[in-house]
C-alpha cells in the first residue's frame, strides 16, 4: 500500500483451500443449527408433510408420480437458498464475517464449509422425503432412488450457492426472505411442474431452458421413468451441479475482505 | 496512572508506520494525512470524539478498509497483507461473535481457523487461557447471545487474544464494563505489553488516556497529537489528558473553521 495505489495483496503465501478449516466451519454451522431445534424440525419435516397432502390431494397414482418426483428436487432448493441467506447476511451484519475474513481462512474454506454443512442437512432431508415418497406414499421410482438423492443433493447446493450471492444484495432478513419469491418462482412456475416445458409459449420455454430448476425436475423426471441412467439425465445432474458450482464462485466474490 | 518506561537503544522498528494515510468513504476525507509511528510493546491510545474517524483507522491497520492511500506499514508488511492475519487480534466495535454458540464453541471454531496447523491440545490449551483472561470461565458454556453486553464484549475480546498476538487491536473495549472490570483489562492489557505485544486501543474515556504508554488525538479525522500522556499535559500546561484534549481542540478549532469556509 505504497503511493496512492490502494494495496490488493494476492492471498499467494497460504493456500487457498485448507480441509481443518473447511471441516471447521461446517461443524460450527451445523452446531449452529443444532441450538436451534425448531428449524432442523421444519427442515426436515415439512417436505414430508408436504408430499403426504399431495399424495392426498391428487388421488391418482399418476399425477403423484410427476409432481412427486418434481418436488423431491424442489425442497432442497428451497429450503437450503432461505437458510444460506439468512445465516450469511446474519454473519455479514454480526460483524464476523469481517473479523473471518481479517483472519487467515480463505473465501473457499468458508464457502466449501457453508456447502458441506448444508449439503449434510439436504442429504438428510432428501433421504427421508424420498423414503416416504418411495415407500409408504408408493411413488413409482422405474430408477434407483439414490440418484434421486444425487440430484437432491445438486439441488441443494444450487441453494446454497444462490442463498449466498443473494445475501451479497439484502440489506436485512425481510429483504432476504423478499428474494425467495424473486429468485425461486419464475423457476418453479417454468420447471415443468405445472405445464411441460414443451407445451409452453416458445419465448418461456427459452427462458425456462436457461434456468437451473428446469434441468433439475428433468432429471428427476428421467429417474422416475427410466431404469437406467440415461444420458440426458446425465446432462440434467452435470447442468445442475455446473450451476451451482458457478453461482457459488460468484458469490465468492461477493465476499469482500474490505469495508468501503 | 503509569510511569512511562524509558524505551531501550537503540529503538526497535516501529510496529506501526503510517505516513499521509487518507481514508476518502463516500464524498468525505474521514482520514486525511495521517503520519505517526506507533512503537512495539507498548499501549497506544487512539482517542477522540465519536465519528472522528478511530474505527476507520483500526480497520486500515488490520487491512479490511477499503481505497487507504499513503503508506501503512504494519509490523514490517504494507497493511492487510495477508502474512499479517494470523499476527493481528482485531476486536470490532460491535462484538462479533457467533450468537447461537456458546462461548467455548465460539472459541474452539476461531482457534481452529487462526491455529489450524497446531495440535488440538495446543488449541484447548489456549482457548482456556484467554477463557481466564478475561475472566468469563464461569460462563464458558452459555450461549453468546445470552451474555450481557459487556460479557459479550468480552468474548470478542478473548477470541483476538487466540494465538498470542503481535498487535492488538482494540476498538472500545471496555465500553459497558463497570470499574472494577475495566481496571482489571487494563491490568491485562499492560500484562500483554510488558510481555511483547503492541496494542493499539480506542476510546473515547479520557481516564482510560492516562493509563497509555503514548496517545494519538483524533479529531475530524486529522491528528492533533502523538505524544505521551505526561508530555501532553506538559505542553499545554494542564493536569489531565481530558484538559489537555479540550485545549489542543480549542486550538485547533479556528483554523479548521477557515478552512473549511475556503473550501
Ligand atoms: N460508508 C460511509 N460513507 C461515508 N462516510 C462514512 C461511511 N461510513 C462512515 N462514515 C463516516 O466516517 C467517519 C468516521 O467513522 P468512524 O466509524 O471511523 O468513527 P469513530 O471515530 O470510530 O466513531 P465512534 O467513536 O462513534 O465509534 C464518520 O464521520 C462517519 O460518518
Ligand atoms: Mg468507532
Amino acid at each position: 500500500m505504497t503511493t496512492t495505489h490502494p494495496a490488493t495483496p494476492t492471498a499467494t503465501t497460504r493456500p487457498a483451500f485448507s480441509p481443518t478449516r473447511t471441516l471447521a466451519t461446517a461443524a460450527r454451522v451445523l452446531r449452529q443449527l443444532r441450538h436451534d431445534p425448531r428449524t432442523i424440525a421444519l427442515m426436515l419435516l415439512v417436505p414430508c408433510a408436504m408430499l403426504l397432502l399431495l399424495r392426498y390431494v391428487f388421488d391418482s397414482d399418476r399425477a403423484f408420480d410427476t409432481i412427486g418426483a418434481s418436488l423431491l428436487g424442489i425442497f432442497p432448493l428451497i429450503t437450503m437458498f432461505l437458510v444460506t441467506s439468512i445465516a450469511t447476511l446474519r454473519e455479514r451484519a454480526s460483524g464476523t464475517l469481517e473479523r473471518l475474513l481479517a483472519l487467515p481462512l480463505g473465501k473457499a474454506d468458508l464457502i466449501a464449509g457453508y456447502a458441506l454443512a448444508f449439503g449434510a442437512v439436504a442429504v438428510l432431508q432428501s433421504t427421508l422425503a424420498t423414503a416416504l415418497a418411495v415407500w409408504p406414499l408408493g411413488l413409482d421410482v422405474a430408477g434407483s432412488p439414490w440418484l434421486l438423492l444425487l440430484v437432491a443433493l445438486l439441488d441443494a447446493l444450487l441453494g446454497t450457492a444462490l442463498g449466498l450471492f443473494v445475501s451479497a444484495f439484502a440489506a436485512s432478513e425481510f429483504q432476504a426472505v423478499q428474494f425467495m419469491p424473486a429468485v425461486i418462482f419464475p423457476q418453479l412456475l417454468l420447471c415443468g411442474l405445472f405445464t411441460p416445458r414443451s407445451a409452453m409459449h416458445p419465448v418461456l420455454e427459452a427462458v425456462s431452458d436457461v434456468l437451473p430448476l428446469s434441468y433439475a425436475v428433468d432429471g428427476m423426471n428421467q429417474v422416475v421413468h427410466h431404469t437406467d441412467p440415461t444420458s440426458a439425465f446425465l446432462r440434467d445432474a452435470l447442468i445442475v451441479g455446473g450451476c451451482a458450482a458457478l453461482v457459488l464462485a460468484l458469490g465468492a466474490a461477493t465476499l469482500r475482505r474490505r469495508t468501503p | 496512572m503509569n510511569k512511562v518506561p524509558t524505551p531501550p537503544t537503540p529503538p526497535p522498528p516501529p510496529a506501526l508506520h503510517a505516513d499521509a494515510l487518507t481514508v476518502t468513504r463516500g464524498a468525505r476525507t474521514v482520514l486525511d494525512h495521517l503520519t505517526f509511528t506507533v512503537p512495539k510493546g507498548r499501549v497506544t491510545g487512539l482517542l477522540g470524539p465519536s465519528g472522528c474517524g478511530k474505527s476507520t483507522l483500526m480497520r486500515a491497520v488490520v487491512g479490511t478498509q477499503a481505497r487507504p492511500t499513503g503508506t501503512l506499514t504494519v509490523l514490517g508488511h504494507p497493511a492487510g497483507h495477508p502474512a499479517l492475519r494470523s499476527r493481528i487480534g482485531y476486536v470490532t466495535q460491535a462484538p462479533s461473535v457467533y450468537d447461537d454458540l456458546t462461548v467455548r464453541q465460539n472459541l474452539d471454531y476461531f482457534a481452529a481457523i487462526l491455529l489450524a496447523d497446531r495440535p488440538t491440545a495446543d488449541r484447548r490449551a489456549d482457548t482456556t487461557r484467554v477463557l481466564a483472561e478475561v475472566d468469563l470461565t464461569p460462563h464458558a458454556d452459555a450461549l453468546a447471545g445470552t451474555l450481557s453486553g459487556g460479557q459479550r464484549n468480552r468474548v470478542s475480546l478473548a477470541v483476538a487474544l487466540l494465538g498470542t498476538p503481535e498487535l492488538l487491536v482494540l476498538d472500545e473495549p471496555t465500553v459497558g464494563l463497570d470499574p472494577v472490570l475495566r481496571r482489571d483489562l487494563w491490568h491485562l492489557f499492560h500484562d500483554l505489553a510488558a510481555r511483547g505485544t503492541t496494542l493499539l486501543v480506542s476510546s473515547h474515556v479520557m481516564d482510560e488516556a492516562e493509563r497509555c504508554h503514548r496517545l494519538l488525538l483524533l479529531r475530524d479525522g486529522r491528528l492533533l497529537a502523538d505524544d505521551t500522556p505526561a508530555a501532553l499535559r506538559a505542553r499545554t500546561g494542564t493536569d489531565t489528558v481530558e484538559a489537555a484534549f479540550l485545549r489542543l481542540t480549542d486550538e485547533g478549532r479556528a483554523p479548521a473553521r477557515t478552512q473549511e469556509t475556503l473550501r
